[in-house]
């Protein structure tokens, strides 16, 4: 069965610049994708060809199995969109403007239902303009999804937002999948992306340097499970010596990777048996932002040598 | 083009325009404060009726009222209409200062003895006090008490009453019945507002909508950038009505304007706002921020608000000028409206309307095909 969205060879150059320089990915039916990468890496150009805001230079892509760009109008009745910063008429009130949305997509969603379910049930008779930040991208969300999407693109939803409103939508993008809608996501938020996801996409200078479910990533790519304690070098020289094990010491910390959970007691046994002065111990595992940071950080030191050598 | 997506939109910009008490402002009080405006800079120079204060020396039998031939010149002078006598009794030594003080542009003085002359084919002269600071006024009453005294000249030259004078002159004015400034204005300042009320805010919203990403947020919908407008153009319609309507009954009630409001003005008010908001559409989305649209949309504004026979006729304008106006679509508007509320001439008017039909149709597929809801 093809993906809900199919993307082979995907170019987008703006003069000679190539924002997006040949991308592949897919995205299964019905699950949800997050799509990251720093600030200009080519996330929101993508986006934008999915949802048929912008022409591609080159590629193939199906979104529901039509062309973006020249099935346009057949797509937006099939897609929910809420772009980064949605903004709206500042007069009208969430209310009147999903019954505008109502008239234009012809359906029959009941306004306060779709309010209800963004929990923006209480501010649905007042203006756009009274309304905070989250209460916006709640409205972007609920218009989003007047016309029954298959797709739901999410560009940044929760950038800028109180814990308490990046909660609520989280819980709406969960809500999504369990009806078997496919949700697009795009965020700077590497913790939101391995809360939600189902497989992710990192994007960096126009090419995915990785993608996979985020624990596959994090195992690809991070570094081991790791014990660490509080001690100095001399604690780090005698268990590389006792165990064989590679043990790094800096800043008045050792610490040793973790290939097996044992290994923990190991390592625990022996630097006690060390008679090594220590204290404070703790096991630690990389996030998939640790991973980002270390992927996009080497990719940029990288850059820069390049650029740099003669 | 979905009647029901036009509906919606229209619907809409109804909302957000009556809960903003700026454009409220503007298209309900404005109006009238521009006709009340223009309306008193200007009546001085239509055809306005001049008081001339009259001291009536000649009295009646026994110094009792006045005589009846000082009283029929006087009322004579009143049935022109250009006049309005009003009778004063002031020491006929002080009556020179005393216009002067009161800041009447004229006055009359009647001597005694005016009935008794005139019957006796004695000469007798009636004094004239004029202005030459206010030519128009002096002139008027100077016009006019000549007039009224070559009649009774004639009376007095007929022995018999019943003879006549042989050329007569039937008065009219040009175009229609009564035509003052104030009804001149009407028809301009109902251009104005066709003008000014679309243009400065369909590029204010073009360019501020794309920049807010708005219209980015449409173009998901199942809108068409035809409907976006025409709901527009819809609005806009529906606003000058009302606003025309406003001008015109604050024309008649303040300054007892006599404008012809027929059918043939409504083609006028629909296809000045089809235009005028295809246009403003065309400048908002030609610019690339909203300054440089403001900045546009001022540059094609201007000239046509005060060029186009807004304020004053084109016809006074020196021939230059002129055919400048000739090229600015609001001057067709304007001038059709003159046609229909003022000269009653309905075939120069259809011109008119055809020509602001096929500018309009050009601006709004212009600016349908140029605006874009989405980039290449």
């Amino acid at each position: 069965m093809p993906g809900a969205i199919e993307v082979h060879g995907l170019r987008k150059r703006y003069g000679t610049l190539a924002a997006v320089d040949g991308i592949d990915f897919s995205v299964q039916s019905g699950s949800v994708f997050a799509f990251l990468g720093p600030n200009g890496a080519g996330k929101t150009t993508t986006t934008e060809i999915l949802e048929g805001l912008r022409n591609r230079s080159e590629g193939e892509v199906s979104v529901l199995g039509l062309d973006p760009w020249s099935d346009g109008a057949e797509l937006h009745r099939r897609i929910g969109v809420i772009p980064q910063d949605f903004r709206f008429f500042e007069k009208i009130t969430p209310a009147e403007a999903i019954v505008y949305y109502r008239s234009l997509f012809h359906t029959e969603r009941d306004p306060v239902q779709l309010l209800d379910r963004v929990e923006l049930a209480d501010k649905a008779n007042s203006r756009f303009e009274s309304l905070s930040g989250g209460q916006k991208q709640k409205l972007g969300l609920a218009l989003a999804l007047v016309n029954d999407p298959e797709i739901c693109f999410l560009d940044e939803p929760t950038t800028g937002l109180d814990p308490h409103a990046r909660r609520s939508i989280w819980a709406v993008i969960r809500a999504l999948r369990k009806e078997g809608r496919t949700v697009f996501l795009t965020t700077h938020y590497l913790e939101e992306a391995e809360l939600l996801a189902d497989r992710v996409a990192i994007i960096h200078h126009g090419h995915i340097i990785a993608s996979g479910t985020p624990s596959d990533i994090i195992a690809q790519y991070g570094t081991p499970e790791r014990i660490r304690v509080q001690a100095g070098p001399d604690l780090g020289d005698y268990l590389a010596h006792k165990l064989g094990v590679v043990a790094r010491a800096e800043d008045g910390h050792v610490e040793v990777e973790l290939h097996q959970k044992e290994d923990a007691l190991r390592v625990l046994a022996a630097i006690e048996a060390s008679g090594i002065a220590w204290s404070g111990f703790e096991t630690r595992q990389d996030t998939l932002e640790d991973v980002f940071v270390r992927m996009v950080g080497q990719m940029d030191e990288g850059a820069l040598r390049t650029e740099g050598s003669p | 083009m979905n009647p029901r997506h036009i509906g919606a939109d229209f619907r809409i910009v109804a909302r957000s325009y009556f809960r903003n008490p700026v454009a409220l402002f503007f298209s309900l009080i404005f109006p009238i404060i521009l006709i009340a405006l223009f309306g008193l800079i200007f009546s001085a120079t239509g055809t306005t009726v001049v008081t001339v204060p009259v001291l009536n020396e000649d009295h009646g039998p026994g110094g009792v009222g006045y005589s009846e031939e000082s009283v029929a010149f006087l009322s004579a002078l009143n049935n022109t209409t250009l006049v309005k006598v009003q009778v004063v009794s002031v020491a006929p030594s002080d009556f020179a200062a005393w216009l002067g003080q009161n800041d009447y542009p004229v006055g009359l003085v009647v001597p005694s003895g005016f009935q008794s002359n005139f019957t006796n084919h004695t000469a007798t002269n009636l004094t004239l006090y004029t202005d030459p600071q206010d030519a128009a006024s002096s002139g008027q009453a100077q016009a006019v008490v000549a007039g009224v005294a070559n009649a009774f000249n004639l009376r007095a030259a007929c022995s018999s009453k019943n003879c006549s004078a042989v050329i007569g002159i039937t008065g009219a004015n040009v175009g229609s019945a009564v035509y003052t400034y104030i009804d001149y204005l009407i028809p301009g300042l109902i251009g104005f507002s066709i003008l000014t009320s679309p243009m400065f805010s369909m590029v204010d919203i073009t360019s501020s909508y794309r920049k807010e990403g708005i219209f980015r947020q449409l173009s998901l919908t199942p809108l068409t950038r035809a409907e976006w407008l025409t709901s527009r153009i819809l609005w806009y319609v529906l606003l000058t009505f009302v606003t025309a309507g406003i001008m015109i009954g604050a024309g008649a009630y303040l300054f007892n304007a006599h404008v012809l409001v027929t059918a043939q003005l409504i083609p006028f008010l629909v296809v000045g706002p089809f235009l005028f908001v295809s246009l403003g559409m065309l400048a908002g989305c030609v610019a690339k921020t909203p300054e440089s649209a403001a900045l546009i949309g001022n540059i094609i504004t201007f000239p046509m608000m005060f060029l186009s026979g807004t304020f004053f006729p084109v016809s006074s304008f020196p021939s230059g000028l002129q055919s400048f106006a000739h090229v600015l679509p609001l001057y067709y508007v304007i001038d059709g409206m003159n046609q229909v509320m003022l000269f009653s001439n309905t075939s120069r008017a259809l011109t008119d309307v055809v020509v602001v039909l096929a500018i309009a149709v050009v601006f709004f597929l212009l600016s349908v095909r140029l605006f874009k809801w989405r980039d290449e």
